[in-house]
């Protein structure tokens, strides 16, 4: 399973460093939200610095269904999908190399939006939190790729893959997308403690990746 | 035998929904600060339990869909959901006309409303998927694994939103509406809950008939046009 998931992973991987689809797409789109919140709130910084951390998971939530679709729909268009589905290898490892594959895509985004998220809130994180502050990226990265990456399959083999996506994932996301901001919240000096944010956004991520590794050989059939 | 049994089921219904209103309106007394406005409660809670109880259903007919690949349950499946989403509906209006007299809002991200609002949301992506996958087979399958994953979420959900609750000022709300209820009130709520569940029911077995037909049309119809071919 973990020799697929590895074969799948590259394969997703390379794709995504010659062509630079997804991370760039979900970069530019995140930071026009990030653009227009700041226009749309009047860029009054101690109130958006108090609220920076919802700001930033908004931006991260919309752009990375982007960068979720995309890895998705171009092996939908090129037929490639069909292949994989055909492949005689275990599902899960299939899962698991293009969750692995989607989780790098969207910390890179996150990485990539980062200095643009400090420079315009004036953010800063206290020394003591930098490990919270990237342990809540790092598990909301994770809580989002995982049933992020199922639906993805499913999306791309509907006639609406652009809309499918956002409509199935995003409510499904609620308690990631709490849990996330509630921690990188935290981290910023927002709230005083992040104990149980931390360990709901472990459990869903623990929950989601099981889940979705075991349905996933039902996305993949034809 | 079908039709038989809905006869049955329909015309119980059409006499527990006038007993319901009867007590609603005649039986139950009236709240002593909230006034009639209370008497939406009748409404409100019975849909918002039924509701669950329909997304329950989808929950076991997906896993049973893609256990059996049996067509009728995924005809189960898209009822339950259907009728769930209407009745999720309802509760989403009723809840803010019966909250703007006594609350003075008409919206609060208090837990259960969030809880079904967010299952409102999950369960229509679930009826929007349907729409667009031409091939029914796909169709079941892709919807399934929404069903099953969907109610997955749900605990994971509530708990997330109580403790977010318990983090954000809220509007003062009145103790639990269901803290004290007085005898008749619960005796009405109770016949209530009842009636709807038997709404629910013939709902849900007038739209698996049709769901069952329609699979019916679209096989004669695949069947007609490769004799023609």
């Amino acid at each position: 399973m973990l020799r697929v998931a590895a074969a799948v992973l590259w394969k997703d991987l390379k794709i995504e460093m010659r062509t630079r689809d997804a991370v760039s797409a979900a970069f530019v789109f995140a930071v026009l939200v990030l653009v227009v919140f700041n226009f749309a709130l009047g860029g009054d910084t101690p109130e958006m610095r108090r609220l920076a951390a919802g700001f930033f998971w908004v931006a991260f939530a919309f752009s990375g269904t982007l960068a979720l679709n995309r890895s998705s729909a171009i092996e939908k268009e090129s037929g490639a999908g069909r292949a994989l589905a055909l492949a005689p290898v275990d599902a899960g490892g299939i899962y698991l190399g293009k969750f692995f594959a989607n989780t790098i895509f969207l910390m890179a985004t996150q990485l990539a939006v980062l200095p643009l998220f400090v420079i315009f809130f004036d953010v800063s994180v206290p020394a003591e939190r930098i490990g919270w502050f990237a342990a809540s990226f790092a598990l909301g990265a994770i809580g989002f790729a995982a049933p992020g990456t199922l639906f993805s399959v499913v999306a791309a083999n509907t006639r609406m893959r652009e809309l499918m996506l956002p409509l199935l994932f995003i409510p499904i996301s609620v308690p990631a997308l709490i849990a996330a901001v509630e921690t990188t919240s935290f981290a910023l000096g927002g709230i005083d403690s992040a104990g149980f944010w931390f360990k709901l956004l472990l459990v869903y991520d623990v929950v989601f990746v099981t889940a979705s590794l075991l349905v996933f050989e039902y996305a993949l059939e034809e | 035998m079908q039709t038989r049994r809905n006869a049955v089921l329909e015309s119980a219904l059409f006499m527990w929904m006038a007993v319901a209103l009867v007590m609603v309106f005649f039986y139950a007394p009236i709240e002593k600060e909230q006034g009639i406005v209370q008497k939406i409660f009748y409404f409100h809670v019975p849909l918002a339990w039924n509701a669950f109880l329909g997304f329950l259903i989808v929950f076991v007919a997906s896993f049973r869909y893609l256990a059996t690949r049996d067509p009728k349950w995924d005809a189960r499946a898209v009822a339950a959901a259907e009728v769930g989403v209407l009745f999720t509906t309802l509760v989403l209006i009723t809840g803010p006309i019966w909250a703007k007299p006594t609350w003075g809002i008409w919206w609060t991200w208090d837990a259960r409303l969030t809880l079904t609002f967010v299952l409102w949301l999950i369960y229509l992506g679930y009826l929007m998927l349907r729409r667009y996958v031409e091939s029914p087979e796909r169709r079941a399958v892709l919807s399934a694994i929404v069903g099953i994953i969907g109610f997955i979420d749900v605990p994971l959900v509530y708990f997330a939103i109580r403790w977010w609750r318990t983090q954000h000022p809220q509007p003062v709300l009145m103790g639990g509406q269901d803290s004290g209820l007085d005898p008749k009130m619960r005796a009405t709520l109770m016949v209530c809950s009842a009636t709807f569940l038997l709404l629910y029911t013939v709902m849900f077995r007038r739209r698996v008939a049709v769901e069952r037909m329609k699979m019916l049309v679209d096989d004669l119809r695949e069947q007609a046009e490769g004799a023609r071919s």
